[in-house]
């Protein structure tokens, strides 16, 4: 254990204890709170550009602790790991400066800022883990601190659509709990290493091994929402505005996600995984999704609804670039996870903007909004075209790599799955951007705030035009050394090259 | 530190937890509540030290033996201590210390019921620290059936006809359960010609199958195992919320405990599979049937009480589970690990469900929005105990839930496995009932009272063991060890 143990620990410490301190502050306190979300936010951000640092120069931070025998609980910062804890950590402050922003005024914000504190710490270490076991107990804390989120309005609608989540979440982590005890039993504690620690087991086990991977990608899949397994996902879009940014973008459906790239590549190992023939089922399913959730997209009226069908199409690019054997793939799968989730919270932010200030929620009352909420629906833009995939920006680079990698795996029939997906990309986004655009304003917005100094609230517009930047900026500068195409070739380069 | 640890494991601790408690109750029943309530906290401090010093003692040197009056067996009374009793002592203990300082602020120094509470109480803690250090079947037969009249006591402290038929029922049972196992014991000393656990062991026959059925009978039902869990739901549901907690958190852990004891100790010889798998079958229903029944619940107090009945069905999937030499181990541990995280999480429910009986004035589920705003840090409590009762992470009852599957996959008894992953799921439905409470707004006819800071306090502080045994499994675990009859090492 060379470097430090306690890096990782401060990371979760930063948002835990955050958190729990929130709780505990009375209702009206708003500044101490506000100060002291954005306080730790900052915080960590910093502690994890450390961190960042150190990976980079190829430091080894761990915490290890023996939970029961033969068991441990392993924080690890590897490169992969980076990856998701940066992205969380990035747009954990912008989420927590547009939450103020969305809330002001409203009640119970100690429980929500609580519960969205917590809601990060489990995404942290969910990153960290550095073994199945650790994984699943933050898998399972995330499932428990989005539900006060998911539910927080308190209406017949929000604590049905709570309902919906914990059903799903939680029989999911069932599944996979079924499938990490058995694996544990096989082959006793394993840890996250890259190439895999599973394909010098006896053969006669191989098939036991099939029925583990069906468990874990089964369990990891309701959060990934691979249809059929994403029922909740669209549902749960009734939750504020910030969650929902959160819940698309860094938390929940990328705790999937995550989990199945660390499944593939850190516990079976991708090449093991090819031998096993798993990959191509796996192309498949996340094939499906990107196509079927495109196509639900875009009969959905309502605006974050229309959404939310399209992160279950956009997080299986992960799944797919996952499933894709070779360098190339595995670069497209691993970019998209940070890029979907810039582009995905840019487009919460604005949709929640069009909600607070204008009380728009369906695409049919966009006509004309531009004129509006100019630079709400600029980065609206910008968005929606990174995600169809127009270059430079970051959803080109994710689907240019993705593509290449299928060639390279001899799975050509993917770029087909890409290239309609694509087309129906453009096709649920283009008519919204029409109409925001080009329409003409069809009578009074429903239920206009007073305009202030801005279109709306400055906590509200800054930080989708943030991340509006970032997804040019990440598209634009892919080749420096700080960009996530980069930090994605980084890892690649560790997990096959060994 | 040190010169605290060293004099804690010096220390001779057994005498110390039969003493204090018995003399408590004797002096609580003489003098009157007054000074029940004065030497209540002291007398249940020194237990909590003296079960922390045993396990200490325990885990270092090994089991502990303790000839009462110097008298060893077979003419005088040994107690004995191994890592499981000493485990099932602290748990009575802390729980004990909890309840007591919960009961100092919910029965007034005049209430009428706190009379009774005190010795009843004092005394059924003394019968439960007996029952774990006997080692014989006769003295187990004595302090089980102390146990039972101290708890029957308890419940009908709460006044009107409802209480008294649940109190006249409960006796029943339990009386009904103490005498099957006295006649096993009158067969095993007829059989035998002795008593003592140590030494004792049944060889596989007619007269062996009678005694284990007659003595697994009573014990079940004295656990509460379905189909005979009949008396459970009254009793523990309509007594006063402190004593709910110490009979569904502690008094049914000790039957149970008991059916450990001779299952593995003088039954094992003579256990077939289809007994035990028999027994799992009936732990199944329980986790079903138990759960289902919570789930109808309109009254919180109720519902708790039939969780307490499905979380019953969990500690009996432990004798299907251990009857394979792959994962007997595990399942044992899972099991033991189960009694404690559900003693913890559930004398933190009930109490915590007192709290809120008092706050709202009123326990009807879909009535009680605006509880989270109201008592926050006992909505708290309560999802923290419902995390544990789940078998979710981080908590006890997920250690036990990971160890029972672990058992059942080691052992190829997957259908054990679909029980466990349909049980917390089921758990998770009855339990969300009463959190989503916390999303609602008000009852407008609802006038919320602030209840005493204690009454949450205490829970609150249950809660968090629950919590700290996911945590700290691995010294618990070495604890368990001390004395198991498995003793494989997990690789």
């Amino acid at each position: 254990m060379s470097g430090g143990a306690w890096l990782p620990l401060l990371v979760l410490a930063s948002s835990l204890f955050a958190g729990l301190i929130i709780f505990a502050l009375p209702e009206a306190s708003q500044r101490l709170r506000s100060s002291l979300n954005l306080a730790a936010a900052l915080a960590k951000l910093g502690l994890v550009a450390m961190m960042l640092w150190g990976v980079y120069l190829g430091q080894q931070y761990e915490a290890r602790y023996t939970l029961m025998p033969g068991i441990d609980f392993v924080l690890r910062a590897d490169a992969l790991a980076m990856l998701l804890v940066t992205l969380s950590a990035v747009l954990w402050l912008f989420t927590t400066v547009y939450a103020i922003g969305y809330l002001e005024g409203s009640p119970h914000r100690s429980r929500f800022f609580g519960f969205f504190s917590l809601c990060v710490t489990a995404t942290m270490g969910l990153a960290l883990a550095g073994n199945l076991f650790t994984f699943f107990m933050f898998y399972e804390l995330l499932t428990l601190s989005t539900y006060p989120l998911v539910v927080h309005r308190g209406t017949g609608q929000a604590l049905r659509a709570g309902k919906l989540y914990l059903g799903y979440t939680l029989t999911g982590g069932a599944v996979l709990l079924v499938g990490i005890i058995w694996l544990h039993g096989l082959a006793g504690n394993v840890e996250f290493v890259h190439g895999g620690a599973l394909s010098n087991l006896d053969p006669a086990l191989h098939g036991e091994l099939v029925l583990i991977f069906i468990l874990l990608i089964a369990g990891l899949g309701v959060k990934a929402a691979l249809v059929p397994l994403h029922g909740w996902l669209p549902v749960a879009m009734v939750a504020p505005a910030p969650v929902s940014a959160l819940l698309h973008a860094v938390a929940v459906v990328k705790a999937g996600a995550f989990g199945i790239v660390r499944v593939v590549y850190e516990v079976y190992g991708i090449e093991f995984a090819a031998d096993l023939n798993l990959l191509l089922p796996l192309a498949v399913v996340a094939s499906i999704t990107i196509v079927y959730g495109s196509l639900r997209a875009l009969s959905q009226n309502d605006l974050k609804k229309r959404l939310a069908y399209s992160t279950v199409s956009q997080v299986s690019y992960i799944v797919l670039g996952t499933s894709l054997f070779g360098p190339v793939g595995t670069i497209g799968g691993l970019v998209h996870l940070a890029h979907q989730g810039i582009m995905k919270i840019t487009l919460f932010f604005c949709a929640g903007n069009l909600a607070e200030t204008l009380h728009i929620h369906r695409v049919s009352e966009m006509n004309g909004v531009g004129r509006r909420m100019p630079w709400t629906m600029t980065a609206f833009t910008i968005a929606a075209f990174g995600m169809i995939g127009v270059p430079p920006m970051a959803g080109f680079i994710s689907k240019w790599y993705l593509g290449l990698g299928a060639l390279n795996s001899g799975m050509d029939w993917v770029l087909l799955v890409l290239v309609a997906s694509t087309l129906l990309n453009a096709a649920y986004f283009l008519p919204v951007l029409h109409a925001a655009w080009f329409k003409p304003q069809q009578g009074p917005w429903p239920e206009e705030k007073p305009r202030g100094q801005f279109e709306t609230s400055a906590w509200l517009l800054l930080p989708p035009l943030i991340t509006a930047a970032l997804t040019i900026a990440v598209g634009l500068f892919a080749a420096l050394a700080i960009s996530p195409l980069e930090w994605a070739r980084i890892i690649t380069l560790r997990e096959y090259v060994r | 530190m040190s010169h605290l640890h060293a004099w804690l494991v010096a220390v001779d601790w057994i005498p110390w937890l039969l003493g204090p408690p018995l003399a408590h109750a004797t002096l609580a029943f003489l003098l009157g509540p007054r000074l029940a309530r004065l030497l209540a906290l002291p007398v249940l401090v020194l237990g909590l030290v003296a079960a922390s010093g045993l396990a200490l003692r325990v885990l270092e040197l090994g089991p502990q033996v303790h000839a009462l009056g110097g008298w060893g067996a077979p003419l005088g009374i040994e107690l004995y201590a191994d890592g499981l009793a000493a485990l099932m002592l602290w748990m009575t203990a802390a729980i004990g210390l909890a309840v007591g300082c919960y009961s100092l602020a919910f029965f007034s120094a005049d209430d009428r019921r706190g009379t009774y509470f005190w010795p009843l109480a004092a005394f059924l803690i003394g019968a439960m620290n007996a029952l774990y250090l006997s080692a014989d079947l006769f003295n187990l037969y004595v302090t089980l059936e102390l146990m039972g009249l101290a708890a029957v006591g308890l419940v009908a402290l709460s006044s009107g006809a409802a209480a008294l038929a649940a109190a006249l029922r409960y006796l029943l049972a339990a009386l009904l359960g103490s005498l099957l196992y006295l006649l096993g014991v009158a067969l095993v000393y007829g059989n035998q010609g002795s008593l003592a656990l140590a030494g004792l062991s049944l060889e596989a026959n007619l007269l062996s199958s009678l005694i284990i059925a007659l003595m697994t009978l009573g014990l079940a039902i004295k656990t509460a195992l379905f189909p005979l869990h009949f008396w459970l739901p009254p009793a523990h549901g309509g007594a006063p919320a402190p004593v709910s907690a110490l009979l569904s958190a502690l008094v049914i852990k000790a039957s149970f405990y008991l059916l450990l004891r001779l299952w593995f100790e003088l039954f094992l010889p003579a256990i077939n599979l289809p007994a035990a798998q028999f027994l799992g079958l009936l732990g199944a229903g329980a986790i079903l049937w138990g759960s289902w029944l919570a789930l109808q619940q309109r009254e919180l107090k109720m519902l708790v009480a039939y969780s307490t009945v499905a979380q019953v069905g969990y500690l009996f999937l432990l004798f299907p589970l251990a009857s394979f030499a792959p994962g007997a181990e595990a399942a044992w541990n899972g099991g033991v690990y189960h009694a404690l995280s559900h003693g913890f999480a559930k004398a933190a429910m009930f109490l915590v469900a007192g709290a809120m009986l008092f706050a709202a004035g009123h326990g009807e589920i879909r009535r009680l929005g605006g509880l989270g705003q109201q008592l926050p840090l006992g909505m708290f409590t309560f999802a923290l105990a419902s995390v544990s009762l789940m078998g979710l992470p981080p908590s006890g009852g997920f250690i036990a839930k990971w160890l029972l599957l672990e058992a059942a996959l080691a052992s190829g008894q997957w259908w054990w496995i679909l029980v466990m992953m349909v049980g917390g799921l089921l758990s998770a439905a009855y339990l969300f009932r009463v959190l989503r409470q916390a999303f609602l707004p008000t009852p407008a006819d609802t006038r919320f009272r602030r209840p005493p800071a204690m009454l949450v306090g205490s829970a609150f502080l249950l809660s968090l063991v629950a919590l700290g045994l996911g945590l700290w499994a691995n010294g618990t675990l070495a604890l368990l060890r001390v004395g198991a009859p498995f003793t494989e090492m997990t690789p």
